[in-house]
């Protein structure tokens, strides 16, 4: 009997929480009309994960709006090496609203060069380091661009996450 | 006049290779250089090579500590991608292990910090009920540490519904130990001495710096990975609180971690009492293939948010795989929390974010300088051990 009662409580609750989710003002909405047309390509992965293209140029911008302004926590970025260019993905969490939203920045190869983020968010220096090392992506404007995780003696100029990487060499 | 007091890589205290470089103007720290990766092992690199099944064994070897927590946010990111669903059963044992984990990685920390502040005996105690702990995820795994619980799409074993009682028994034992834990940290004055105050993180700085867990909560900043998203796992179905404080210092992080103990325990007893009525067995739903995509997912580890991004082109094994662990994050904050403070507290202060360390050694025995049991024999005997827990419980239920 009081199992049942256990249970019906739980249901309750649920369904506030429901009608509180309804009645407020998404932030998705919000981050799509602050960072307006710096937006290249908005792409709803799900419910809780949102990719955000954005162009190089605007990144500083991009992110000084979601991390000072609307107060979203900044959880780190990825480097990925896609064969015909880079792209970094700074990945930021909005904890209440359990829901994630990755900026995406393409860059072309001959020329690996951004911004750094690092004076907004201090959170950001060591992984710009970490890609820097890692896949050979210059950040313009970082205080101490320097090895983070690989070794002194490893070999200068050689990414190990980049895909055309020779385990032999 | 500057002094550099280089600590580390190798620490007789910190046993973790991390070099501090602490400036120091007579007895105050006046800035901190951090470096790491001495244990750098390329897992991201090592994880684009392996399918996504091994993945799950891999991560697990990020730490020994957190061997749940990697591949807990592994398979949320792998789950999220595919838009995989787990079994009710299986989000229960999810969380049972989970929590079993927090709750000895908290009495290890607590354990190290007592050392660190020269109070040997809570240290003693803390690791005596660790091993409650310890065997508690024997029993059920198989192991102390590397559950190996985990898998895409659900758990790999079950907990058998005869064993729960025992399983609950042995739980809450360690109620009476954490609330011993509670008053001796809460009431000492030479704990109270050493620690408030010391190595205070502001919000302000949390913020700034992005930290996570219980360092973020204790200054003040209320996230908790496990209730703010619950998904795939039973910690929106069980009753529990986040603990949060504000003041920041190391006093604060140690009673959070306290508090955040006994609510494990909740969550660990009311889970296992959910098992009783599910049918056993049903802990995996079958998965195929991973399509093309990518997925994100977050765990809270004990000390903090643990994130994998998981990129598939539609292959066998994944096409990146990031991985943020907790301490990413903490340690970078410690720049700001031991400024100021002096060189004495800075042992404490760098410890207080429980920068995590790789402890899964289980013995090494050595008699006139030569290993006495080798691998094999080492398994035979955590077998044999695991079956006597079994055994006596059994009996001790008879």
């Amino acid at each position: 009997m009081r199992k049942g009662i256990k249970h019906q409580t739980f249901n309750i609750k649920h369904v506030t929480f429901n009608i509180k989710h309804l009645t407020k003002v998404m932030i998705e909405d919000i981050v799509k009309e602050k960072l307006g047309n710096r937006v290249l390509n908005w792409e709803k992965k799900n419910e809780r994960r949102y990719y955000i293209e954005i162009q190089k140029e605007n990144l500083q911008e991009s992110v000084g709006i979601l991390f000072r302004d609307l107060g979203l926590r900044f959880s780190i970025a990825s480097g990925v090496d896609i064969i015909d260019n880079f792209e970094i993905l700074y990945h930021f969490s909005s904890d209440h609203e359990d829901k994630f939203f990755s900026l995406r920045v393409k860059i072309n190869k001959e020329n690996p060069e951004v911004p750094s983020i690092s004076g907004i968010i201090t959170a950001a220096k060591w992984i710009e380091r970490e890609i820097w090392e890692l896949l050979g992506i210059n950040f313009v404007g970082h205080p101490g661009l320097k090895r983070l995780l690989l070794a002194e003696d490893w070999p200068e100029g050689v990414c190990p996450l980049r895909k055309d990487y020779n385990k032999n060499v | 006049m500057k002094t550099i007091i280089p600590v580390g890589p190798y620490h007789p205290l910190q046993e973790e290779p991390e070099f501090f470089e602490l400036e120091v103007e007579g007895e105050r720290v006046t800035k901190l250089n951090i470096n790491i990766g001495y244990n750098h092992r390329g897992i991201e690199k090592l994880s684009e090579g392996m399918h996504f099944d091994q993945v799950t064994f891999l991560v697990e070897r990020i730490c020994g500590i957190c061997s749940t927590s990697h591949p807990f946010a592994y398979v949320q990111a792998v789950e999220d991608l595919a838009g995989i669903k787990v079994p009710l059963r299986a989000k229960y044992i999810r969380c049972i292990i989970g929590e079993l984990e927090r709750i000895h990685s908290h009495l290890l920390w607590l354990g190290l910090a007592g050392h660190f502040i020269g109070y040997n005996t809570l240290w003693m105690w803390a690791w005596k009920y660790r091993e409650t702990v310890l065997d508690l995820c024997e029993q059920i795994s198989g192991n102390r540490n590397h559950y190996a619980m985990l898998r895409i799409g659900g758990v790999r074993r079950d907990i058998l519904n005869k064993e729960l009682n025992e399983l609950k028994e042995k739980t809450s034992t360690l109620i009476p130990a954490i609330n011993m834990f509670k008053g001796a940290a809460m009431d000492d004055p030479v704990i109270g001495a050493r620690t408030k105050g010391v190595g205070v993180l502001t919000k302000k700085q949390a913020i700034d710096y992005c930290v996570v867990g219980p360092t973020a909560r204790a200054s003040g900043i209320d996230i908790d990975v496990r209730r703010d998203s619950p998904h795939n796992s039973a910690y929106g179905l069980v009753e529990w609180n986040v603990p949060v404080l504000e003041d920041g210092d190391v006093f604060a992080k140690v009673v959070v971690r306290i508090l955040e103990m006994l609510e494990s325990v909740k969550i660990i007893t009311q889970s296992l009492d959910r098992l009783r009525d599910l049918k056993e067995g049903e802990i995996w739903n079958e998965v195929r293939e991973i399509p093309s995509g990518e997925g994100i997912g977050t765990y809270e580890a004990p000390r903090g948010e643990v994130f994998h991004y998981v990129r598939s082109d539609g292959g066998n094994t994944p096409f990146r795989h990031k991985i943020r662990a907790p301490s990413y994050v903490n340690i970078l904050s410690n720049e700001v929390a031991v400024v100021g403070g002096d060189v004495a507290d800075a042992c404490i202060t760098l410890a207080a974010v429980d920068p995590c360390y790789c402890c899964t050694d289980r013995i090494q025995a050595v008699e006139d300088g030569k290993v006495k049991y080798n691998w094999k024999q080492l398994l035979q005997l955590s077998q044999e051990k695991t079956e006597r827990i079994r055994k006596c419980y059994e009996n001790y239920k008879r």
